[in-house]
């Protein structure tokens, strides 16, 4: 909510000690993010190296491989991870806007999006438990290559899963930020937490983007 | 501080990325033999752009944001390219 004391005050309430002003601080916030952001990139890129090489040594297995997987599930994940993108930018002008319970509805919203997509997954999960696809003593391949096929599903599950482990600290995230919003913590003008958390939860499903047809549509279907 | 822009690009960006997961989820049912990955990786990297670009503010946000974004992705370019550049040429 907007307060009525002078928006000097306010400023030396929010800037913290070792910045000039409010736009230091943004700029020095959205540079770190996107520094993190970077680390990340290379993170998950020690994965897709994997993924590259095998798939161009494989490329067949992991064909047949991948049609294993729903691939209906996995597109309906990534619209939902799509639309989530949405709310999060809507909620970030939300923010910029001082519109509290805008704000705190869109990051619910976001919330629940990722909590959508994390239940959809963790159906995926269980039928290829069923199916015996999880890598392991139980894995299970009728076709030729099991050992090759097997190592197709290590990479789906270590890529799948460590995207799943990034939703789950988002949603954390995302719940936190929408508790303090209802605490007016972002009033006037002092977004930077929400705005850098939405770096993250767009990273997140860029992520997503590339994962989906690298893994559930490898060659046509 | 940085104004609030107009929710319609907002809208716009999330239409048209849900626009190419259609395209992407119809390319993969057609046999277009190598392009498949071609065109799929193509239509990702459209969408990665597009959610960086209007999602994540770069468009209208400083150099320094620029930089420190594409030098990611650059790092990442050279992990692939010097791996391949083995594994792709072994016999």
């Amino acid at each position: 909510m907007p307060t009525l004391t002078s928006p000097v005050s306010e400023e030396s309430e929010i800037v913290a000690e070792q910045f000039d002003d409010i736009d230091q601080q943004r700029s020095a916030a959205q540079l770190g993010m996107w520094i993190f952001l970077a680390t990340e990139v290379l993170f998950f890129g020690g994965l897709f190296l994997s993924y590259t090489v095998y798939r161009f040594t494989y490329g067949q297995v992991f064909v047949e491989a991948s049609r294993r997987l729903d691939v209906i599930l996995g597109g309906t994940n990534t619209a939902v991870l799509l639309v989530s993108s949405l709310l999060m930018a809507l909620a970030v002008r939300a923010a910029q806007l001082d519109r509290r319970l805008l704000l705190v509805r869109l990051l619910v919203g976001t919330a629940l999006l990722g909590l959508v997509f994390m239940s959809i997954k963790a159906v995926e999960y269980h039928t290829d438990y069923v199916d015996h696809l999880i890598p392991g003593t139980r894995f299970h391949w009728a076709g030729a290559d099991p050992r090759k096929a097997e190592l197709f599903f290590w990479l789906y599950f270590g890529m799948t899963g460590l995207h799943a482990i990034h939703v789950t600290v988002g949603i954390g995230v995302l719940l936190v930020l929408a508790l303090l919003a209802c605490r007016g913590r972002f009033a006037a003008g002092n977004y930077n937490p929400v705005e850098i958390s939405g770096l993250y939860w767009h990273f997140v499903d860029i992520v997503w983007v590339f994962l989906f047809p690298l893994l559930y549509l490898v060659g046509h279907r | 501080m940085e104004k609030a822009v107009d929710p319609k690009i907002y809208f716009r960006t999330c239409i048209a990325l849900l626009a190419l997961l259609a395209l992407t989820w119809i390319t993969a049912y057609v046999d277009l033999g190598p392009f498949n990955l071609i065109a799929a990786l193509a239509i990702a990297i459209t969408k990665a752009i597009l959610i960086a670009l209007f999602f994540m503010h770069i468009k209208g946000s400083s150099r320094l944001l620029h930089l420190a974004a594409l030098a990611g992705v650059m790092w990442l370019l050279i992990l692939i390219a010097l791996t391949l550049a083995d594994y792709a040429t072994r016999r």
